[in-house]
């Protein structure tokens, strides 16, 4: 190798690697700083707060909610799109990528447009005594909207490659389908689900400005992780602040672990 | 292996086992159902309430300076950032694809952080580093570059993600033979690596381009949101929203949801297999 294309690699080497440490390293190791300089005492009675508790909770709440409906409309419109034949196919594959495309606080005022006192269907739900906006229920839709693409995304290449060869043996050899679906289809998607699974969980943990938006951001009543984080910063408590925003970056780096590992599952089977 | 894939998803679909499964028709019947109550019906609320008092209030509403200013600022610092990401990205998927040295594994899973980091938590990771206790005397929060850096910040996967399983495939023996026939290193790389790359970068781009657009969490912190100065669009909306103004949340929305599907329809020309795993 020439000096000169050594002194190339170099330099990419120490540009990419640069720009990396400046917009991510430093900045994600800078927040765990900021927490012990927060003292750990403080930070500890931050989030266990009847506040912070109840974040926590709520936020644990969204992703039970959102993550297991998410899931099984996933593998369903998955096995739809891969596995059947119908007019507006193409117009459902294209609809099922929307909530990647839109801004989070559009899904909010959205959602407030029709299940708000004054949307669509605000006066009605109201009338039935169901609150939507400002309300768990309103946040859970909004969970759901912006998590909805992650498993459809991940099953639907899955489910290309792995054809219906195996699907067709069990179905001739008498299997039901539901039979066909947990013994053959399910196990052979397994990794593809689990890894769309972690990245909805993910999405669900962390949605701000959506939930923002319909939450009403009502302390100790909706108020998510993020949102405490945001309240928690403005109202000079870095306590709070840093500590949560440790906890839910913890949880990002657990998830990069639970993919790294799932790809490679899904790799070798 | 991807071959495999295409071929058999062009391949006419055989009755498979999943009409009986409780019935495609039923199937279909839900997915609709879900996606209409959860997605369908509240764009369509939104775009009815951007024009509900006519397109003249809609123009008045999006053309209102504060509007105007936000609509810009998006615009120009997503133009900006998905340039810096291309060539950014580029780099850093040529350094985890081609170069060696310890420790790349975990740089190329950290790729991926922004995604799984919630929003307002890089919000205030940038402004640790970046804030007015920056421990680098860099003071950019509250700045017109902080958009940029947030942006830059949420959209780093994008074309890295996009660059890279196209690079791994990309025949090596074409650079070889334009190496062995003289060409310099910068001159194989512009005529024999780049133009394969360039689909790539295009797709990687338009992404990040759609979700800058849309940002909101990471630049809530970090901005100061200062209307006609760092009110990026989707703050605006927010803001409306908070001071009751319905119409004219919506009509920005409309303006950002119309750019962001143009963007995604224009993907389509580009080859959407080099976007896989990109979220």
């Amino acid at each position: 190798m020439s000096s000169r294309s050594r002194l190339g690699r170099y330099g990419l080497r120490f540009f990419a690697l640069g720009y990396l440490a400046f917009l991510l390293v430093m900045p994600v190791g800078m927040v765990f700083v900021r927490m012990f300089d927060a003292g750990l005492g403080d930070v500890w009675s931050a989030i266990t707060s009847p506040d912070g508790v109840h974040a926590f909770y709520l936020t644990l709440l969204m992703v039970l909610i959102a993550v297991p409906l998410n899931t099984i409309f996933g593998i369903g419109c998955a096995l739809l799109l891969v596995r059947t034949e119908f007019r507006g196919k193409a117009l459902l594959n294209a609809v099922i990528d929307i909530p990647f495309a839109i801004s989070p606080v559009v899904i909010g005022l959205s959602l407030v447009l029709v299940y708000g006192n004054f949307g669509w269907f605000g006066g009605w739900l109201a009338d039935h005594g169901i609150q939507v906006i400002f309300s768990v229920p309103g946040m859970a839709l909004a969970t759901i909207f912006v998590s909805l693409p992650f498993v459809v995304r991940e099953v639907v290449p899955v489910l290309q490659e792995i054809g219906d060869e195996q699907e067709q043996a069990a179905r001739t050899l008498g299997a039901s389908p539901w039979q066909t679906f947990g013994r053959v289809t399910l196990p052979a998607i397994r990794w593809g689900v689990a890894y769309g699974v972690v990245l909805s969980t993910a999405r669900a943990l962390g949605e701000f400005g959506a939930v923002s938006v319909v939450s009403g951001r009502i302390t100790g009543q909706t108020e998510t992780v993020p949102l405490f984080v945001q309240r928690a910063f403005t109202n000079f408590d870095p306590a709070g602040a840093y500590g949560a925003s440790v906890a839910l970056a913890l949880i990002a780096v657990a998830t990069l672990l639970i993919m790294n590992f799932a790809r490679r599952k899904e790799a070798a089977t | 292996m991807s071959a495999a894939a295409d071929t058999r998803a062009a391949a006419p679909p055989r009755p498979g086992y999943l009409p009986r499964l409780g019935g495609a028709g039923l199937g279909r019947g839900l997915v609709t159902l879900y996606l209409s109550v959860i997605v369908l019906i509240p764009l369509a609320a939104v775009g009815s309430k951007a024009f509900s008092a006519g397109l003249g209030t809609f123009w008045t509403q999006v053309t209102t300076p504060e509007a105007r200013a936000a609509l810009e600022l998006t615009l120009g610092a997503s133009l900006i950032v998905i340039a810096i990401n291309a060539v950014a990205g580029t780099a850093i998927a040529w350094v985890l694809v081609r170069d060696r040295f310890p420790g790349k594994g975990i740089v190329n899973s950290l790729i991926d952080l922004p995604f799984a980091l919630p929003t307002i938590v890089a919000s205030l990771v940038l402004l640790t580093l970046y804030g007015s206790d920056s421990p680098l005397g860099i003071h950019l929060a509250f700045t017109r570059a902080s958009v940029v850096v947030a942006l830059l910040f949420v959209t780093l996967p994008f074309v890295v993600r996009a660059v890279q399983p196209v690079l791994l495939e990309l025949d090596r023996e074409m650079e070889d033979a334009a190496a062995s026939l003289g060409a310099r290193p910068l001159t194989v790389f512009r005529r024999i690596v780049l133009p394969n790359l360039t689909p790539a970068i295009l797709a990687g781009a338009a992404l990040a381009f759609a979700r800058a657009i849309g940002e909101f969490g990471s630049l809530v912190l970090l901005t100061g949101s200062a209307p006609f100065k760092t009110e990026a669009a989707s703050v605006f909306i927010f803001n409306q929203v908070e001071s009751d103004n319905a119409v004219g949340a919506a009509a920005v929305s409309v303006v950002l949801l119309g750019l962001a599907l143009t963007v995604l329809l224009l993907i389509g020309f580009f080859s959407r297999r080099s976007v896989r795993r990109v979220v």
